[in-house]
């Protein structure tokens, strides 16, 4: 490595100085100093925008739970009229509210990772898994204090993703206010029409269950057949499986695995 | 180098196109020009990310030890997406929303490790952010025109607001589906390219054989 050198370098960092660039000691030397200055100003980014990502990431859902319910108006503060719902931790498999869980910085969908809070599904027909035994209630009263709309949150895997979403059930326990997806990865222009304001429209004033107490709801094509026309949502063109996605999860979640204890109370009245 | 800011802006842009001429990052211009505004964000991240990455390997780049310099390149790379990435999450949580991983993809993205390695390894600083940026409008070009006819033909807006009412929302247009899918990015393109070269006909490529004439018998 030695050619002519004008002044023999001083000590090892001057030695060190003087290899070229290709030498090994340099070349891991470069390698090591580079990724440690490059992790610092990642993590550091990352440190430091996480808050308002998670503020962010708040707000949308929050969003959407009031766009569910019919209360979103554009330019509206999300958080401040977020504060008209009232929030309980509803135990899924009795349909009754605990208090054994604080609401705040609850999450229904990583609860849903913990061995302790959910259960694996033998009948999966939502393809999501592990079911939460305990999922966050948004209930939305009137003026006069009683009980207007219930959110609660639903999901399911579709063609390639998972859909995330929250349906608003009135008073009644049967009748669907609307339903909406704030995350998904389906096609866009096709499945990605979960989207469409015309299309979400459809679920307004569907019921969840016939007269007979049976669960009737579904998501499928054609002109739907006389004791459908209360329960039937018209498929997605050209989207078939993402429609069959929304079918299985909606049937699920309103099920008996899902929401049907706590829709029997409501249907009593007994909150 | 005898090129002057001007011209290293302002060649990539028709000239020496990056993805008319040179075909590289063809594959997020696939991805992600569905809609305008996704083209647009886009475009600026990878404009950026290529100047600064060009910038940064031309600082570095006489320590770069030349048996690990794709690495070290990624790497530069690597950070400068990322950083994009957490920036779109907490400003632009709507737009990251929908960009999702393609942002990530940046890093893959042919043009900017094609810069760092044919130019901001043999030049200077200023003139390697200069050439990044160049490179990145030229992208940002096509991808804003392909953008411009997928969302215009396929959803029948632009940036979201409706131009051709369609007939799912009670208007007249009935939108072509298939420009929403990626392949269709593949026909606007070629197109593109096709209406450039005939523009400028010395950006033909040679060709690569010579046709034999039949011998007559």
């Amino acid at each position: 490595m030695s050619d002519v050198q004008p002044t023999a370098p001083k000590g090892p960092i001057g030695r060190f100085l003087a290899l070229p660039p290709d030498s090994t000691p340099k070349t891991i030397f470069v390698a090591v100093a580079l990724c440690l200055f490059c992790s610092m100003i990642v993590s550091v980014a990352a440190v430091s925008l996480r808050p308002v990502q998670e503020a962010n990431s708040l707000v949308d859902k929050r969003k959407n739970i009031l766009e569910v319910a019919g209360v979103y108006e554009p330019g509206m503060n999300v958080n401040d009229a977020f504060g008209a719902f009232e929030q309980r931790i509803l135990e899924v498999s009795t349909g009754e509210f605990s208090d054994a869980i604080s609401v705040e910085g609850f999450d229904d969908i990583q609860s849903a990772n913990d061995p302790e809070l959910s259960r694996e599904l033998t009948n999966d027909i939502a393809g999501i898994g592990r079911q939460p035994n305990f999922v966050t209630a948004y209930l939305l009263r009137d003026e006069a204090g009683e009980l207007d709309k219930v959110v609660l949150p639903l999901w399911g895997y579709g063609l390639w993703s998972t859909l995330y979403g929250f349906v608003a059930i009135e008073e009644d326990g049967n009748e669907i206010f609307g339903l909406q997806f704030y995350d998904h990865g389906e096609t866009p222009g096709l499945g990605a029409e979960v989207d469409n304001p015309n299309w979400k429209s459809q679920w307004k004033g569907k019921k969840l269950y016939n007269e007979e107490g049976e669960l009737r709801i579904a998501v499928q094509k054609g002109t739907p057949q006389a004791d459908m026309i209360d329960h039937q949502i018209d498929a997605l063109a050209g989207a078939t499986l993402t429609s069959v996605g929304v079918d299985n999860l909606v049937k699920f979640w309103m099920g008996e695995q899902g929401y049907e204890p706590f829709l029997a109370r409501l249907q009593q009245g007994g909150l | 180098m005898a090129q002057t800011t001007r011209d290293l802006l302002v060649d990539p842009m028709v000239d020496n196109n990056p993805i008319t001429l040179q075909v590289l990052g063809i594959c997020s211009a696939l991805a992600v020009t569905s809609s305008l505004t996704v083209s647009a964000v886009m475009a600026l991240a990878v404009t950026l990310v290529t100047g600064f990455s060009g910038f940064f390997i031309s600082c570095i780049r006489n320590q770069i030890p030349s048996s690990i310099r794709i690495i070290v390149q990624m790497v530069i790379i690597a950070s400068l997406v990322i950083l994009v990435d957490q920036v779109l999450k907490a400003f632009a949580y709507e737009i990251s929303k929908t960009l999702s991983v393609f942002v990530g993809l940046i890093i893959t993205n042919c043009i900017v490790m094609g810069r760092a390695e044919a130019f901001a390894m043999k030049n200077p600083p200023v003139a390697s952010f200069m050439d990044g940026i160049g490179n990145g409008l030229g992208y940002s070009l096509i991808l804003l025109m392909v953008g411009f006819v997928r969302e215009l033909f396929g959803a029948g807006t632009l940036f979201g607001v409706t131009i051709l009412p369609s007939v799912n929302n009670g208007g007249w247009y009935v939108p072509n589906g298939m420009l929403l899918l990626p392949p269709s990015a593949f026909f606007v393109i070629g197109l593109i390219i096709w209406a450039f070269r005939a523009w400028k006909p010395e950006q033909v490529e040679k060709r690569e054989y010579k046709i034999q004439e039949a011998e007559a018998h």
